[in-house]
């Protein structure tokens, strides 16, 4: 079990828990980040934070420590 | 006399980026009025949309990507569409972003648990091409009617305002509910929908609501207390509600609208210019220089407009006094309306120029990427990537930057914004340094070039160190846990009628709510240095005088000596005076104290109030020799020269720190709906400048300046 953070670019994985406080994580569930989702790491900023992610045919940004909150397995 | 009932009322709702302010100016054209919600600084757009049945009334909603929140702005989008305080709306138009149907259906999802009647505007369809889904098949899924749009082009407008009729013809809605609530979680839904209050809807959606909504950390407002404890007494986890909810509405989306959905939309186009736009390198050399045109554009390129607005109206003051007979009426209409219009329309360069260009930043999808690559340095401040925009903007003056935080979602990152962009070093501050540098600091130009740019720094280091402090220090700007979820969204070419209604629609607001409040502070402050219009007991008779005067010149310097001394008796000079020995440890005498009061209307009055003072006349700028001169040779009571050096720093550091612009304040006033974070604004930025300003002063003058 690994975090979203620590995955390489360009590399899909699959959501298995969104961690961290309430409104954060209600916010990246809304969004479709629900467990069972794929995702993965496209670009990381100029200054190393934060970093580009798609999921579901959407470009979104979050920072590293958010990213650190998004557990993930590798695709099957 | 019978009421008329009010017109049908319909909302627009969506997430952000699907096109819904394009569907909306669609639908109403230039018809829009704009306003603001109640307590919180967030647009409230409405609109008169005639139709087959009648007028019907278009209400705006802030985009959203939930219904539910946790914020007083978010508490917004709920609040008009499930009828919160606000009024309920007959039915809802979602914007549905046909590139990213699944996600933009949840928000449909929500609404229909709150028994809302649903139209889905299906937009972006050309875009999406063949990753649309069909629109057919999602109104059968969904149980409400679809309407494909290309909202830039027109198509699907009149189709939109036929379902509009049609589903104000059909009435009510019934709550449609697609996932089945846990028995722990329909229990605690039981017990919560009995402490709703009565005033609201008491439905299966709104007790979920609450129980997802209220915890010890959220910032809604008008929630009873009653309810709050029901909630807490319901002992669930809450992110084990979360879960359950969330988790079953997406199942029900990936089982019946994600199988709709063909193939992936195209986005080669967008990652393509997003490997230019967002590359190491490149990608910064790109915003630098994208920074640099609307830095330049706002700071220089509106120079020769702005100085026409004020040479036409300073020529239509002289003109004004031609006219009419010397006295308190022409004074009057001269230097106070005239003068104060002139104080209102030097700002509207700058203001449509910023708005054009954020709107056109935020509608092509660049402005998501400045966040992006900014967030960085704007986090270490605690402050948002997209606050770079206004604290730019703040270099060219702090009234367009203050109406720009707008383009942040959040109250608390809006605030704090605005709340330091008055320290960034605004092109009113400029005069005032280089009269000063000018008259004092004369010798090398290093020096002076040297001080010039030692002002900027210290700005740069003033903003980003409040900014730090007052997110730590005061509690509703306190970085919480605030997490930094944007979506970049595709490129898109901005729509021309988008970006311009917007930018005439917030010049509006801000001439009509801020505009008022300036011209009558330029009024009240043109009368506190005007009347009692009286000379000091025991002044010479400067009417014989003048009419004496041997030769132009000499009268000239009458006239001069006796405009210094009516000022000098003036209310303003007065309280001049009365605030000398709070001025005195920052070095300042009454005369600069004078001047300080008169740089209240904006700062660069300063060199005309001082050229009063000085009896040198009004007519002065700052590289008047004049002026100059008069400040070379003022004395203290005691002989010893007045404008040292160090007082001359000093000055200079006050006038960077104070908040000496009743615009900016009339600005905050109106972004934050009430005086008291204008307030704070003020209270705050003067005692940094007082304390700033006497640390230096007394330390100069221990370490042996004078």
């Amino acid at each position: 079990m690994s975090t979203l953070v620590e995955t390489p670019r360009k590399t899909p994985v699959i959501i298995t828990a969104v961690d961290g406080a309430r409104s954060f994580r209600r916010r990246l569930m809304e969004m479709g980040l629900v467990p069972g989702t794929a995702i993965q790491i496209i670009e990381v900023a100029p200054l190393g934070d934060p970093l580009e992610i798609e999921v579901r045919t959407s470009r979104l940004s979050i920072r590293k420590a958010e990213a650190a909150q998004i557990r993930v397995e590798p695709r099957r | 006399m019978q009421s008329v009932p009010p017109p049908p009322l319909v909302a627009v709702a969506g997430n952000p980026n699907t096109g819904k302010t394009t569907l909306f100016n669609a639908l109403t054209g230039a018809r829009a009025k704009v306003g603001n919600y109640p307590g919180v600084t967030v647009e409230r757009r409405t609109a008169t949309l005639p139709t087959s049945r009648g007028p019907v009334e278009l209400l705006d909603v802030p985009g959203c990507y939930s219904l539910l929140a946790r914020t007083g702005e978010e508490q917004i989008a709920l609040a008009s569409l499930a009828g919160l305080g606000e009024r309920r709306p007959d039915a809802v138009v979602f914007c549905v972003d046909a590139t990213q149907a699944t996600r933009s259906s949840y928000l449909v999802l929500q609404a229909q648990e709150l028994g809302l009647r649903a139209i889905v505007a299906l937009t972006m369809v050309d875009e999406a091409g063949g990753a649309a889904p069909d629109a057919k098949q999602l109104a059968a899924e969904l149980g409400c009617e679809v309407v494909p749009m290309v909202a830039k082009r027109g198509v699907g407008v009149k189709e939109i305002v036929g379902a509009i009729e049609r589903a104000l013809a059909a009435g009510p809605a019934e709550a449609v509910q697609r996932w089945t609530p846990s028995p722990a979680l329909a229990d605690a839904i039981a017990r919560v929908k009995s402490a709703l209050p009565a005033d609201w809807p008491e439905t299966d959606a709104i007790a979920l609501w609450a129980l997802m909504s209220l915890d010890a950390e959220d910032e809604l407002v008008g929630v009873p207390e009653s309810l709050r404890r029901a909630v807490a007494a319901v002992g669930l986890a809450p992110n084990a509600v979360d879960d359950e909810v969330v988790h079953a509405r997406w199942k029900w989306l990936d089982a019946h609208v994600q199988p709709l959905i063909k193939r992936p939309p195209d986005r080669t186009r967008t990652q393509r210019v997003d490997r230019i736009l967002l590359h190491r390198a490149g990608g910064f050399a790109i915003f630098v220089a994208i920074m640099f045109v609307v830095f330049m554009s706002l700071f220089a390129w509106t120079a020769p407009v702005i100085d026409a607005i004020d040479h036409s109206f300073a020529w239509s003051r002289a003109h004004l006094h031609t006219l009419l007979p010397d006295g308190i009426i022409g004074d009057f209409l001269a230097d106070g309306v005239i003068a104060g219009v002139g104080s209102v329309m030097v700002f509207l360069p700058q203001i449509l120029l910023l708005f054009f260009f954020i709107g056109l930043l935020e509608d092509c999808g660049y402005m998501a990427r400045v966040a992006f690559l900014m967030d960085r340095i704007m986090k270490a401040m605690n402050l948002h990537g997209r606050a770079f925009v206004p604290m730019l903007s703040g270099y060219a003056c702090a009234v367009p930057a203050i109406l720009a935080t707008r383009t942040m979602e959040r109250q608390r990152d809006r605030l704090l914004t605005m709340l330091v962009v008055p320290l960034m070093t605004c092109s009113a501050r400029l005069p005032v340094y280089t009269l000063i540098i000018g008259a004092l600091f004369a010798g090398s130009h290093w020096t002076q070039g040297f001080l010039m740019v030692g002002m900027y720094g210290f700005s740069v280091l003033t903003a980003l160190t409040a900014a730090v402090v007052l997110s730590r220090v005061v509690k509703p700007l306190r970085a919480k846990r605030l997490p930094f979820v944007i979506e970049l969204p595709p490129y898109r070419l901005p729509s021309g009628r988008d970006v311009l209604r917007q930018m005439w629609d917030r010049t509006a607001m801000f001439l009509r709510e801020a505009g008022t409040v300036i011209l009558g502070c330029t009024i009240a402050l043109w009368a506190l240095l005007y009347f009692p219009r009286e000379l000091p007991a025991g002044s010479p008779d400067y009417d014989v005088l003048i009419q004496k005067a041997p030769t132009p010149e000499a009268r000239t310097a009458l006239e001069n000596e006796k405009a210094g001394a009516m000022l000098a008796n003036s209310y303003g000079g007065r309280l001049g005076r009365a605030i000398e020995p709070a001025i005195a440890p920052m070095g300042f005498d009454w005369k600069i104290g004078v001047g300080v009061i008169g740089a209240f209307a904006a700062r660069e009055v300063f060199i005309s109030t001082m050229g009063v003072v000085y009896s040198v006349g009004s007519d002065v700028d700052e590289d008047s020799p004049g002026l100059r001169q008069a400040m070379k040779t003022a004395k203290r009571a005691d002989g010893k020269p007045l404008y040292t050096p160090l007082v001359g720093l000093c000055l200079m550091i006050f006038f960077a720190l104070a908040c000496q612009c009743m615009s900016t304040l009339a600005v905050v006033k109106r972004e934050t709906g009430g005086y008291k974070w204008p307030l704070f604004l003020f209270a705050y930025m003067t005692v940094l400048a007082w304390v700033v300003t006497t640390a230096v002063y007394q330390g100069g003058r221990l370490l042996g300046f004078s």
